[in-house]
């Protein structure tokens, strides 16, 4: 190899002071959306890198100031589209405490099972293509079937799959049926083996050892600095989690474990998010069963009674003059928003979903902001790679959990 | 001692005076205000103290009135102490004429994508930003979106032709 350097005429200085520069994206399939990422190589080792986020111009925040409250649910949805029930709960929630409606107990524990089966399915996706990107394409198709029960189940309660616009201020739009029920006992049998089924095809994998252990590590220190939250945060070692220090629906209520790790490298990112999913399946099993322990009315309600947020029923809407107003005046934004500032978070599959709104009494918010996590922990990139190889590169960014839509504002 | 929202502004008024001032808890949570030099002392102070803390830099945004004159543009500072799990909240106000903020990012690296993001969107000048350019728009835009003389199109108007935009149908 030397002597085919000394062969070659190069310019004045060393080819070992030649640096490359090489776009990483924004069109390749490993960077998970429009993100560019100008790397300046040294052979294969990263010298630095500068990441561009990419326009998607969707103005959500913008569209907000002109919408009423339910107008805004599908600008939410489109934020992590991989686990969209959240971040409409997490509006909905937001909204609700400004009104400072109360939701029943049975209202809670149904958000709550809604939002751990979001969860696992954003983690599926996640962590499967961890495998992808690191060589392992089999796991990724595995563990597909099992998100398309968890869209199943979605699409018994709402009508969609995946920007699901579920929910409604106080409650769901409707009680769960039985098929909910039946799918989801079906999935919380059969998901716990091809979860085991996936560690193990991975967790002791040499080769995805060896790509993930060691790659993009950050300390504790740094990605607090940094504004980590959620699985990222935790694999460097601190157990914070909007679930546990802020409890929102009722998440009080349950008793689960915070996985954390040790050295933030992609393995930990990889292995916190797995053993979230075991948590998550505990979580959902505790909530069912609190739900079957209502009894008599309680065991129907889904909504809280507030006739002036929440929508009519739908038939009603149709045949009942009285509740056509309604709908047409809540849709519209006629009954308008109290005046106040409110921010409340919720637990994201990715970290902390925070919704910041200014309300000056009006049909529509007079600010609203989404904090927005991978927006915050992708600008770790630069430091992440730095140092480490082509091949690290990718299976960092995998593991970050970047999502192109809510990187968007 | 517990970190309640009255020592944080006992503590802040000690170290401050007059300086931080119209003091909220709008849904319990402890909202201020201070002069715009002031703001990273402010923050210098609630990161530094051991009892205070506040080292975590949740969200930083920032909020246009246009009808506020000389106090057009609040920025939005939301802080995290971790330890005692406690969240406040800080605004400084700046004309739009001269919309010039001290940067966070030496003590938080997390602001510097939320400067950036800001400035693309409301112009605020961060001065001290390591690398001070859009970051969601491109950076031929001269102007700042996010702010209030750009509304949003009258979804009510009438005067387009809605056949120029495929919905059918003729105002004449």
């Amino acid at each position: 190899m030397q002597e085919q350097q000394h062969n070659i005429k190069l310019p004045d200085g060393s080819i070992e002071r030649q640096t490359t520069t090489l776009n990483l994206g924004p069109t390749h399939p490993a960077t998970h959306g429009v993100f560019q990422n100008i790397l300046e190589m040294d052979g294969e080792r990263i010298v630095s890198a500068e990441s561009t986020v990419g326009y998607i111009h969707r103005a959500f925040e913008k569209l907000a100031e002109r919408r009423p409250l339910y107008q805004i649910t599908p600008l939410t949805d489109r934020l992590n589209y991989c686990s969209s029930p959240i971040n409409n709960m997490g509006w909905h929630m937001t909204c609700e405490k400004l009104m400072g409606v109360q939701t029943p107990k049975r209202v809670d524990y149904l958000r709550v099972i809604i939002m751990e089966l979001a969860r696992t399915a954003d983690h599926i996706i996640c962590n499967s293509v961890i495998g992808v990107d690191t060589g392992a394409l089999s796991v990724f198709l595995y563990v597909m079937q099992y998100r398309e029960q968890i869209y199943e189940i979605y699409e018994e309660i709402c009508g969609s799959r995946l920007t699901t616009n579920i929910g409604r201020i106080g409650g769901f739009e409707r009680n769960f049926n039985a098929t909910v029920w039946t799918k989801l006992e079906k999935f919380l049998h059969e998901f716990p083996k091809a979860l085991k089924e996936f560690e193990t095809l991975l967790m002791r994998n040499r080769i995805f050892m060896d790509r993930t252990i060691g790659a993009g590590p950050i300390s504790a220190e740094r990605a607090l600095n940094y504004g980590f939250t959620g699985p990222n945060l935790r694999a460097s070692g601190v157990d914070y989690d909007v679930r546990i220090h802020s409890p929102y629906s009722s998440y009080q209520d349950f008793n689960f474990n915070i996985p954390v790790g040790t050295t933030g490298d992609v393995y930990d990112r990889w292995l916190v998010r797995n053993q979230e999913m075991w948590e998550s399946l505990e979580i959902i099993k505790q909530a069912y069963q609190k739900i079957q322990e209502f009894k008599g009315e309680e065991a129907e309600v889904y909504h809280a009674n507030v006739p002036e947020y929440y929508l009519p029923k739908k038939e009603d809407v149709y045949t009942k003059m009285e509740a056509l107003i309604w709908h047409f005046k809540i849709i519209m934004g006629e009954t308008a928003i109290p005046a106040g500032e409110v921010y409340h978070s919720v637990e994201g599959a990715n970290g902390e979903l925070g919704f910041y709104m200014i309300s000056d009494g009006g049909r529509s918010p007079y600010r609203l902001h989404f904090r927005r996590p991978c927006f915050i922990y992708y600008q770790a990139y630069e430091e992440l790679v730095k140092g480490s190889m082509l091949a690290d590169a990718v299976a960092v960014m995998s593991s970050l959990n970047l999502i192109a839509g809510e990187m968007d504002a | 001692m517990e970190l309640t929202n009255d020592y944080i502004r006992q503590r802040l008024e000690e170290k401050f005076g007059g300086e931080v001032y119209s003091f909220e808890e709008p849904y319990g949570m402890l909202t201020f205000e201070t002069a715009k030099t002031n703001n990273l002392k402010v923050m210098q102070f609630l990161f530094d103290d051991a009892e205070l803390r506040f080292q975590f830099l949740t969200d930083l945004t920032a909020v246009h009135y246009p009808n506020q004159p000389g106090r057009e543009l609040a920025v939005v500072y939301h802080l995290h102490n971790l330890v005692d799990n406690v969240r406040i909240r800080f605004k400084v106000f700046t004309a739009i004429e001269q919309p010039d903020v001290f940067t966070a990012t030496s003590l938080y690296a997390t602001a510097n994508w939320m400067e950036r993001e800001t400035y693309d969107f409301f112009g605020v000048n961060f001065v001290g930003h390591p690398n001070l350019k859009r970051i969601l728009n491109v950076d031929e835009m001269d102007y700042f979106p996010m702010r209030k003389e750009f509304p949003l199109e009258d979804q009510t108007r009438i005067d387009k032709d809605d056949e120029m935009f495929g919905r059918g149908g003729s105002i004449f």
